[in-house]
């Protein structure tokens, strides 16, 4: 049998920040990292220029081609595991082999939700979350002028602006009112749809795809039906409806799952020696101030770090995260963090446009609990930093909505504690006339 | 690991913007002042902010945290640190300009080039023994001196 002190299971943004957190603590203890996908690890929102400029996999890696070798990370990839035994502390493989461990990170990511319709398996029906779904739809491409993306998501919006760049013809079908409602408000969500429909996409919203089709002796996918009886002529489908944390391996073991993998603020699972981060776990958001899935990719980083060092024997707590996004489709420049729209009517939402820079707070007793800003998006990170460190905002909130906000907006003693690190310390405080 | 860092001396700082202006110059392709200014395929933005209320002024720039919370966003691993200097440092072949570094840094202090679509941020000056804004600060409002680690708010 093989051993590893520490095995993780997944080699993306999480995985990578456990070896980087590991190596910090522990430069010799052998490190395992075990993932199906056959590649070194890659930036998965690469994907959509992987697609549409034919982006080479050497262009996408997330860390330099040495990383592995100079980390002295073992890699098995293309494999998958197919059990647990936590007793014994044993991870097995599909090919028979197994691997003992002493620490273990699931950092198993999520997978794409196919919805359950007739016509589902037909030939022409892609997710898009992965390198080898890409490259499936880059072949298939030649007999397609015209997708149908169900889902009019983050992922929805990045194969699009693929296929749209590569001459296709895109109808978006979404279920609720308008496209990105998770990520945005009302305002950006309708700056993004005008900027897909200037690039001829159709969007339908309010409808659900029910079933595909196909000829009926050839099997070629001929189009699909929408719940109010609307047929769409297609020749490809592109299913984004959602990811789910992949939590099967966790949950046969029989470790603690409820949406995602149940973990503490040490990213430890139910289970000792256990951890598990990233779109697979559940963990916590400040925001919101419980453990959910918040399937974002700096947030499977930061906590796939936090387990990587507890794994290594460093106590390391995880401070939470939020929400974040940005759209970079389009030429669009959208951010938005924690809340999009309030929850109820103890949250006040205070917003200013001025031409093309729109921003938009929500705050609840002088906290900011969410931000959306379009246009110049310079600033979102300071207002991220009053939100994380729940800065009390309610004396100066119109000036973070203000079109030329900067530091100097804030009252002097804010700005000089947030900026304290930026400053020369005066030389000696014991002479006359020191400014303080 | 302690670095040196680009410090400000606000209480002596008088707003002139030539730390902006030499930034620019120093991260043209040109070195020529006017090209590095005028001409569009010379143009390269200015890796700091200069924040201004009369009679306070001061440069802001990347303060290159420790545990940097900009290379912990980026998607694509653009972002990474020089094990040399110290410097948090940008690949721009590997930047697809998603803004997620922005949305992380606390400080405000990278920028969104709109025209390359890439994030643009301080690098200390790689290569040269002192960053331009601090060689040319008329004033001394801006020192390049050694400091303890940063941790970032």
């Amino acid at each position: 049998m093989n051993r590893t002190k520490y095995l993780i299971i997944g080699n993306s943004a999480g995985g990578i920040g456990a070896v980087e957190a590991i190596r910090r603590v522990d430069k010799a203890g052998a490190i395992t990292i075990i993932s199906e996908e056959p590649y070194a690890a890659y930036s998965r929102p690469l994907i959509s220029e992987h697609l549409f400029e034919n982006r080479p996999v050497a262009n996408m890696l997330f860390r330099s081609p040495d990383f592995y070798v100079k980390n002295n990370v073992q890699t098995i990839l293309g494999k998958k595991v197919t059990g647990l035994d936590l007793k014994a502390k044993t991870a097995q493989l599909e090919d028979g082999a197994s691997m003992k461990w002493e620490k273990l990170l699931l950092a198993t990511g999520g997978q794409p939700i196919i919805p359950k319709m007739d016509g589902v398996k037909t030939p022409g029906v892609f997710t898009f979350t992965t390198i080898d779904d890409a490259e499936a739809i880059d072949r298939f491409l030649p007999r397609v002028q015209r997708a149908v993306i169900i889902g009019g998501g983050l992922i929805g919006i990045s194969v699009t602006d693929a296929l749209v760049k590569r001459g296709i013809d895109v109808t978006i079908v979404e279920m609720k009112d308008r496209v990105l409602n998770v990520m945005l408000d009302e305002a950006a969500s309708a700056l993004v749809e005008d900027a897909l429909k200037k690039n001829n996409v159709r969007i339908i919203t309010g409808r659900t795809v029910t079933e595909i089709h196909s000829d009926f002796t050839t099997e070629i996918l001929t189009g699909v039906t929408l719940d109010n009886g609307q047929e769409l002529t297609a020749e490809m489908v592109v299913a984004a409806v959602g990811v789910k944390p992949r939590v099967e391996l966790a949950m046969a073991a029989g470790i603690k799952t409820n949406r995602g993998i149940v973990v503490d603020r040490a990213m430890q699972t139910s289970t000792a020696d256990v951890y598990a981060c990233g779109d697979a776990a559940e963990v916590y958001d400040f925001i919101f101030g419980d453990n959910r899935v918040t399937p974002i990719w700096p947030n499977a980083f930061v906590g796939g770090g936090v387990a990587g060092a507890n794994m290594a024997g460093k106590k390391s707590e995880y401070a939470g995260g939020m929400s974040m996004n940005s759209i970079k489709y389009f030429g669009l420049s959208i951010a938005s963090a924690g809340m999009v729209t309030p929850p109820d009517a103890a949250y006040e939402v205070i917003s200013q446009t001025t031409g093309r820079n729109y921003r938009k707070l929500i705050l609840k007793d002088g906290i900011i609990t969410g931000m959306v800003f379009t246009g110049n998006i310079e600033s979102a990170g300071i207002i991220c930093g009053l939100m994380k460190d729940k800065v009390n905002v309610e004396a100066f909130k119109r000036a973070l909505i203000s079109d030329n906000f900067s530091f100097l907006s804030l009252p002097e003693i804010v700005w000089r504690e947030r900026l304290e690190i930026t400053f020369k310390k005066p030389a000696a405080m014991s002479g006359a006339g020191v400014r303080q | 690991m302690p670095m040196k860092r680009v410090l400000v001396n606000e209480p002596v700082c008088m707003g002139c913007h030539l730390c902006e202006v030499y930034c620019q110059l120093n991260h043209s392709t040109s070195s020529d002042l006017v090209k590095a200014f005028k001409r569009p395929e010379h143009q390269n933005l200015p890796r700091l902010r200069i924040e201004a209320r009369n009679p306070i002024f001061f440069s802001l720039r990347c303060q290159h945290c420790a545990e940097a919370p900009c290379i912990s966003a980026c998607l694509t691993g653009a972002l990474s640190r020089d094990e040399k200097s110290g410097a948090v440092i940008t690949d721009e072949a590997k930047c697809i300009g998603c803004w997620t570094c922005i949305l992380a840094c606390p400080y405000g202090a990278i920028k969104q080039d709109t025209v390359k679509h890439k994030s643009v941020k301080c690098d200390l000056c790689q290569g040269s023994k002192i960053p331009a804004c601090v060689e040319h600060c008329p004033n001394e409002a801006l020192v390049f001196e050694e400091v303890a680690e940063v941790k970032s708010k």
